[in-house]
């Protein structure tokens, strides 16, 4: 493994970076910009919108982090990434340094740099931030760290086998995680994919003007080098059932099948043709490839586009409608944009490419034609009341503001549930009320042999609280599995 | 890449395949189907199973070329591979001893009957099958029926063979002359929707397989919405069984024309 003592807050090379330049000097810089593709350039093609920063940008930046003693930033991570540690490193011009502080925690910087929502995480916690200044772009740097060691981060050899073997239902981020940390440990380790892809919502989610392919297949090809083996078309529950892997000889089952079912609002002509989920959009699109010459997977595609709900998928759907072609794509949310999920970073992308944003809005009916498309979106306008059990406003309908707005397309984001394939097929397997499966601290079940994590345990979380449940389960399946023996 | 073992033409336009798929061939059983992708640029598709062989690793698929993926399909010759091939999913049917079941199947709706009338019939109860089609040509899988039906009755539209009439027809000339205890059955939703009519007036419990648009197959996408007994329910994970006279056909008839 790579060797992480050299880059401690006491080390000497990270003394002298503190001594060379005082705070006032580095807080005196301002926040890098991350270069991006032209909004009405970027609009036509499917092309990362940010580019990523250059070596010296990056520099730049990390020379602004104060190297705090005491770096909050740290506690803002949902797994506890040694923040200073992986900057310091990048301000030095070590980048393989720092990216392999990145991997000593994270199995998926590459991915997380891009996706996790920093700015609620671990650049709330930035010491700028109580100096009215701009924080440090922790996630931009992680980013860059990984990306600009993305050939060398596989280099690792495969490990001595330690005669042990491990499965894994699901291949996203929780999968993926877990995967990589079993296999370095020895595990002769064998994923199960129910789509014919590898990577979960990494591939049929994110689009790839957010998250390419090609970063998620850099991961994939480091774990096959791991020795991890990939079983895509295969539904655990269906395709083998829990006895056949128990027959199998897998010593411990880590289940990371996701938060599967599309939620619906469940109301009059929510079931017209066009009317259809984010999940049903996007795999379309990124699974399947809609859109692009020579695939045979169809896409809705429309001049007026509505995407309802205010999270993430919801800002990938509606960029995606612009992308594919709508004149007009409007963003519903039933809240104001303050009480918005998403991360602030799509909102502002979303809001460059022409989106255009109809908050306190909650559509109350579809309309249709005599061919059964929809036609007509209506919408109940709505004011923020009291705070909820989530802790934001809620919003209250506005009695008589209803109001009729023409739309040929309707894409509903508005949450998953757990999907209830594994939890119904496996009896003696502890599900919450939620539809979730209990784990314990360890995220083990009820069952010993099976631990799970990721949205199968939350219920719909991030990626990189996905990520973090791979590797704890890792380690405490790893510790059970020990001491077994 | 699940390798095709066997093809038969049953029609013109009508392809009877082998596949190899061990794991499905073993884990299936009726009312299951698979979701296929012909090649990699494929569509992934809902195709119900009609048949295994666990000894020789294989499941059997009917094919009705109608759209692109389905042509592709039917053109793929023995030794040829699919691309993908995935499942079983879906719910089994529930099969239990209830007296007389008429399973009453339309065009390539034979195909997946074939499984649930060979459950029916081990179970015990007496079956009475109905097959129907437009003409003699289009009539697949009588011999197969026949083996494990108490009595087979053919429809044809243009009179060519059995029968001239509508599978409904059918189906009343046996309700009117002995006890029925339940239907099933599968094929075009336009002929689920009258076959579902008639039952609802004699009030016999009538139970049909859906074959909606799909895209993942296990529950993620909602594609195949239908609406049953006046709820949203997923055709993957839920049926693609449920109680015809709860189905509203005229819906999902609209919305398999979503992409023509």
């Amino acid at each position: 493994m790579m060797n992480t003592d050299n880059t401690t807050r006491e080390a000497e090379w990270r003394k002298a970076l503190r001594d060379a330049m005082s705070a006032k000097e580095r807080t005196a810089i301002g926040r890098a910009e991350m270069p991006m593709l032209d909004a009405g350039e970027r609009i036509h093609s499917n092309a990362e919108v940010n580019q990523g920063l250059s070596a010296e940008a990056a520099r730049r930046e990390a020379t602004r982090c104060l190297d705090c003693p005491d770096p909050q930033c740290v506690t803002g991570c949902p797994v506890g990434i040694d923040i200073p540690g992986f900057i310091k490193n990048i301000q030095r011009g070590d980048d393989a340094a720092a990216s392999a502080v990145l991997r000593a925690t994270s199995a998926l910087p590459a991915v997380c740099g891009r996706v996790c929502p920093q700015e609620k995480q671990c650049e709330s916690r930035c010491i700028y931030n109580k100096m009215k200044k701009e924080p440090v772009a922790i996630g931009w740097l992680e980013r860059y760290a990984s990306d600009a060691t993305a050939g060398a981060a596989g280099g690792e050899e495969k490990p001595e086998p330690n005669g042990k073997k491990v499965a894994v239902v699901g291949s996203g981020p929780a999968g993926l995680s877990f995967a990589g940390d079993m296999a370095r440990r020895g595990y002769e380790v064998t994923i199960y994919e129910a789509l014919h892809e590898i990577g979960g919502v990494l591939k049929y989610g994110i689009p790839e003007f957010r998250l390419p392919n090609s970063v998620v297949d850099n991961e994939l090809r480091a774990l096959e080098r791991l020795g991890v083996k990939f079983c895509p078309d295969t539904v655990v529950g269906k395709t083998l059932g829990y006895d056949d892997l128990v027959a199998e000889g897998y010593a411990g089952i880590f289940v990371a099948s996701g938060a599967g079912l599309p939620r619906f609002m469940n109301i009059p002509g929510e079931n017209l043709i066009n009317i259809l989920s984010s999940n049903e959009y996007l795999t379309r699109i990124n699974l399947m490839h809609a859109g692009t010459a020579g695939y045979a997977t169809p896409a809705p595609r429309g001049k007026r586009v509505a995407v309802i709900g205010g999270g993430n998928t919801a800002m990938d759907s509606v960029r995606t409608a612009l992308r594919m072609g709508a004149e007009k794509a409007f963003l519903v949310y039933r809240r104001s944009e303050a009480e918005m999920p998403a991360r602030r970073e799509e909102v502002l992308h979303a809001r460059q490419e022409g989106v255009e944003f109809m908050t306190l809005c909650n559509p109350i009916e579809y309309i249709g034609d005599e061919r059964g498309r929809v036609t007509t979106m209506r919408v109940q306008r709505m004011e923020l009341g009291e705070p909820d059990a989530s802790g934001r406003r809620s919003p209250v309908a506005i009695p008589g503001a209803v109001e009729d707005i023409a739309v040929d397309v309707v894409i509903v984001s508005v949450g998953v549930s757990p999907n209830p394939l594994i939890p119904n097929s496996i009896s003696g397997l502890d599900v919450t009320n939620r539809g979730t499966i209990a784990v314990n601290d360890d995220l083990q079940s009820s069952i010993p042999t099976i631990w799970a994590g990721g949205d199968i345990v939350r219920g719909g979380a991030t990626v990189i609280l996905a990520m973090g449940d791979g590797r704890k389960a890792a380690a405490t399946m790893h510790a059970t599995l020990s001491a077994a023996k | 890449m699940n390798k095709i073992v066997k093809k038969q033409h049953f029609s013109e336009r009508v392809v009877c395949l082998e596949v190899e798929a061990p794991l499905i061939a073993r884990s299936r059983r009726a009312g299951h189907f698979v979701i296929v992708i012909v090649d990699d640029h494929g569509e992934r598709i809902p195709l119900t199973i009609a048949d295994s062989d666990t000894e020789r690793g294989t499941i059997t698929l009917v094919v009705q070329a109608v759209g692109e993926s389905t042509a592709k399909i039917c053109a793929l010759n023995e030794g040829d591979y699919l691309h993908d091939v995935v499942g079983p999913l879906g719910q089994a049917t529930r099969i239990a001893n209830v007296g007389t079941v008429v399973c009453c199947g339309g065009g390539v709706g034979v195909a997946p009957l074939l499984p649930i009338i060979k459950a029916l019939k081990a179970a015990g109860n007496r079956v009475v099958s109905v097959l129907a089609a437009r003409t003699k040509d289009l009539i697949i899988l009588e011999e197969q029926v026949a083996e494990h039906s108490d009595e087979v009755i053919i429809m044809t539209d243009d009179g060519s063979y059995g029968h001239k009439g509508l599978v409904t027809e059918g189906v009343e000339m046996v309700i009117k002359r002995e006890k029925v205890d339940e239907v099933v059955t599968i094929g075009p939703a336009i002929m689920m929707k009258f076959v579902a009519a008639l039952t609802k007036r004699y009030e016999i419990p009538t139970t049909c397989s859906l074959n909606t648009i799909m895209v993942d197959g296990t529950g993620m996408c909602g594609a195949c919405r239908v609406t049953v007994g006046g709820k949203t329910r997923f055709v993957c994970v839920d049926g693609p069984e449920f109680d015809a006279h709860e189905v509203d056909f005229d819906e999902m008839m609209l919305r398999l024309r979503a992409y023509n």
